[in-house]
């Protein structure tokens, strides 16, 4: 017997016209938080992946308790013993939390196999409470915010009795406190022996539950440490080869007179934003701070057309402008760059060409009518230049791009039409370190050419690092603004929390 | 050596039914006699004119990640409609006895803005109303096909002027019918409309991902109906030279067109999944089904097998096209 859970070696996957894994390898020791680290497209997902069934390797192999298994699909893992918690959940929203967690492999009775609903629900509470959850289990899982949703799918991994548990990106929507929660039910599965993998962004997080850390860089394995030799600069070095400097570029843009403005702002949902007022000065960098479920993604949204709102007025150099969709925000200079790129940003199956291209087709005509591809190529080219994206050509898809490729490429579809406002929804959501570098420099460099900027972010370090004021918002208004050089933690927390 | 074993596995199984098809008249050509003829040619020409046209219309629909299943029926209420414009003066059992002598481009033009009007309401209830394009084209079809049935009394109708006639027959050098220009020049326009125009590319972003092209600024709403109104004027052309062809039409005309023309698009490479799609490969896969049919109709397979052989192409098309689609996942 060996001392590992699970060891995967030499596991090599390749896509069309990408090594997404070279020889890349895990070694899970049971009773142990192992965190595997990486920036985004450096393979942890897609080696998971492999461990889980989801894909096949196409070499490699895969001890699992001492004895070489090959996995077919997910039901075999979780036969096994291995569970995944996915980076973007499935749910079924429509159903009850219970049916939810029993899908699949529903407890039965009888001989015509028919579902035991009552066992079902009875070990869904059980299990509910196992991870300290208070749902009733015959609630539908719609009812449930997104991050109850999330915590009610490690409830499922758990459920199903595992002995690797894999968890990806599982704190991406949760709140301190939720994060606190999942905590204690990682700590206690620990202490059962089970073998956790653990995939985040978030240092903090890594530096204070993992034992051992795992990091991968461009596919390969780099190396595995324990987690107390580690610090943060030393992970990131290693994650990007190469030593980071500075977290934030230097800004150099000047904020000068008002330009854009929003006044008593109100969404048609009454249970969404109210009464929100702010302005924005050109070349200004305005962050927006909040808690999940503060609305600020439905302000945003209601701003650019893709909401009704009930009253309220927006300006912009005091012409008021009338925005019912987001074609209208568009031809008044405004752009937004939402908030779930794969959900409402990229078109994945389109090429780079196509998808910087979309929203400013109107100025590549050749009389009016005809596409002029010439112009158009010229426009990909000098974006791919300047943005730096790393792409084999503009003809290639850009789904096979990494998220922080396709983010550029979402904001020289932006830039293309020379806007005059950007909104900006978490632009560094799920994106690796290095090339959130490169975004706050794209973003510093739009304030500094005098374009108004607001970004929302829940990351608080890139708030204070990057905004030249923070609004902070708390249920659907606006709780405070608070100047750039005071933003600290604890001033824009206690306003985010701020309820009536 | 083993890279291009893989890639000579991936062609054969992206490519499988054009492979197959292909196999099916190479045996069916040295097996029976005039297979590879010029007048086996013309005759593939003519039945694949109509049909390439109609599946033109659709494939918008299709690229969309919607359907048309009105477009056969449409087609074939165009024809009657263009037969009872188009009855000889002196024909005995003239419909429409009232109507003076109108020249056929005249009546194609009629009947392409009529079968226009019926897909932009489809248009309309798709895009305004969101009822799934499955639904709501099935709801048309039923429709058009009962508002046929009123029409023509339920009579066949024949007795076409020659100069429409001429449209349906007419060859050149012998071996080129006059329905293939009607084709080839609907198919340079599909081609110049998907790829040097920016209804083209807010199709292809619609089909790509409907949310994300909204935001981007697309007009999603009028791109649609100008889609499902598009295909509604080809089912037009289209059954207007059915009818030709035919030297008749009736209500029965155009049955089942629309599912040879989605099959014809998914052979061809137009996704399901929507946002995929060229003109090229709708031409390939009306060219592959017709094939079939022919190869079919030379082994003298009774039709009733030849309607199976087809439901079935039909479906592995499909189920192929969305595994190349979950193999890129």
């Amino acid at each position: 017997m060996s001392e590992y859970r699970l060891e995967m070696r030499d596991v090599v996957k390749s896509f069309p016209g990408v090594k997404a894994l070279d020889h890349a390898q895990l070694k899970l020791k049971p009773g142990t938080v192992h965190a595997l680290m990486g920036e985004n497209g450096a393979g942890k997902s897609t080696l998971m992946k492999c461990m889980f069934g989801i894909y096949h390797m196409d070499e490699g192999e895969l001890i699992y308790e001492g004895e070489k298994i090959t996995i077919n699909g997910p039901m075999d893992a979780l036969n096994r013993g291995i569970a995944m918690v996915h980076q973007e959940l499935q749910p079924i929203p429509e159903r009850s939390i219970g049916e939810n967690i029993f899908v699949g492999r529903y407890p039965t009775k009888g001989p015509l196999k028919l579902i035991d609903h009552d066992k079902m629900y009875a070990d869904a509470a059980k299990v509910l409470q196992e991870v300290h959850l208070n749902f009733d289990p015959h609630a539908r899982l719609g009812s449930l915010s997104v991050s109850q949703m999330q915590l009610v799918e490690i409830a499922k991994a758990v459920s199903a009795d595992c002995r690797v548990l894999i968890l990806d990106e599982p704190t991406s929507s949760l709140t301190a406190a939720e994060v606190e929660a999942l905590f204690t039910i990682v700590n206690e599965l620990r202490e059962k022996g089970v073998a956790i993998v653990y995939i985040s962004h978030k240092m903090d997080e890594i530096l204070r539950i993992s034992d051992e850390v795992t990091i991968m860089r461009d596919g390969q394995y780099i190396g595995t440490w324990p987690a107390k030799e580690l610090t943060t600069d030393l992970i990131i070095t290693r994650m990007v080869g190469r030593e980071l400097t500075n977290l934030y570029p230097p800004r150099e843009n000047k904020p000068g007179e008002v330009v854009f403005e929003v006044k008593d702002f109100t969404s048609i949902n009454p249970r969404s934003f109210r009464n929100v007022s702010f302005n924005v000065r050109r070349g200004e960098i305005l962050g927006v701070a909040g808690l999940v479920g503060a609305q600020r993604t439905e302000l945003m949204e209601g701003l650019f057309g893709l909401r009704n709102h009930t009253k309220g007025t927006i300006t912009y150099e005091g012409k008021e402008l009338k925005i019912n969709q987001p074609r209208d925000a568009i031809n008044h200079g405004i752009a937004m760059l939402t908030e779930d790129r794969r959900a409402t940003g990229i078109l994945g199956v389109l090429s780079i060409a196509d998808n910087v291209s979309i929203a400013s087709l109107n100025k590549y005509l050749i009389g009016g009518m005809v596409l002029n591809d010439k112009k158009i190529e010229e426009l990909v080219q000098e974006n791919v230049a300047k943005l730096s994206i790393k792409t084999p050509s503009s003809k290639t898809l850009i789904q096979s791009l990494s998220g922080g490729n396709q983010q550029k490429v979402l904001i020289s579809r932006w830039l293309a039409n020379d806007p005059d406002v950007f909104i900006l929804d978490e632009p560094t959501r799920g994106i690796d370190v290095g090339a959130k570098y490169e975004i706050y420099c794209i973003i510093a460099d739009l304030a500094k050419q005098g374009k108004s900027v607001i970004m929302i972010s829940s990351e608080m370090g890139e708030l204070i690092g990057m905004s030249d004021r923070i609004m902070v918002m708390c249920d659907g208004r606006v709780t405070g603004i608070v100047e750039g050089k005071d933003a600290t933690q604890e001033n824009i927390m206690a306003l985010a929390a701020q309820f009536e | 050596m083993k890279a291009k074993k893989i890639d000579i596995k991936k062609f054969v199984s992206n490519n499988a039914i054009i492979i197959l098809v292909f196999i099916l008249m190479m045996i069916t050509g040295f097996s029976t006699k005039n297979f590879f003829s010029a007048d086996n040619f013309k005759n593939l020409l003519a039945n694949m004119s109509p049909r390439f046209i109609l599946a033109c219309g659709v494939s918008g629909c299709l690229i969309t990640k919607g359907t048309d299943l009105s477009a056969g029926r449409q087609a074939g209420l165009a024809a009657c409609l263009s037969a009872m414009m188009l009855q000889k003066l002196d024909y005995s059992a003239r419909v429409l006895t009232w109507l003076p002598s109108i020249p056929w481009p005249v009546v194609l033009l009629i009947v392409m803005v009529i079968m226009g009007c019926i897909g932009a309401i489809n248009g309309c209830v798709i895009a305004f109303l969101k009822v799934p394009p499955f639904i709501a084209t099935l709801g048309m079809q039923t429709i058009v096909y009962g508002a046929c049935q009123i029409i023509t009394n339920n009579q066949p109708l024949g007795g076409f002027e020659d100069s429409y006639l001429v449209v349906g027959r007419g060859v050149i050098l012998s071996i080129i019918p006059y329905l293939a220009i009607f084709a080839v020049i609907i198919g340079l326009y599909f081609w110049f409309l998907y790829n040097k125009t920016r209804h083209g590319k807010y199709m292809y972003a619609i089909g790509g991902n409907e949310n994300a092209a909204q935001v981007a600024g697309v007009n999603v709403v009028a791109t649609l109906i100008r889609i499902y109104l598009l295909a509604g004027m080809m089912y037009g052309m289209a059954g207007f030279l059915i009818g030709t062809k035919a030297g008749g039409a009736s209500t029965a005309t155009g049955f089942g067109y629309e599912l040879e023309a989605i099959a014809a698009c998914t052979i061809g490479g137009v996704s399901a999944n929507g946002g995929v799609g060229k003109v090229s490969g709708i031409l390939i896969g009306v060219l592959v089904f017709e094939v079939l049919k022919i190869c079919l109709q030379f082994l003298g397979v009774d039709p009733a097998y030849t309607f199976i052989a087809q439901g079935v192409v039909i479906i592995v098309a499909v189920a192929l096209d969305l595994r190349k689609y979950l193999a890129k996942k």
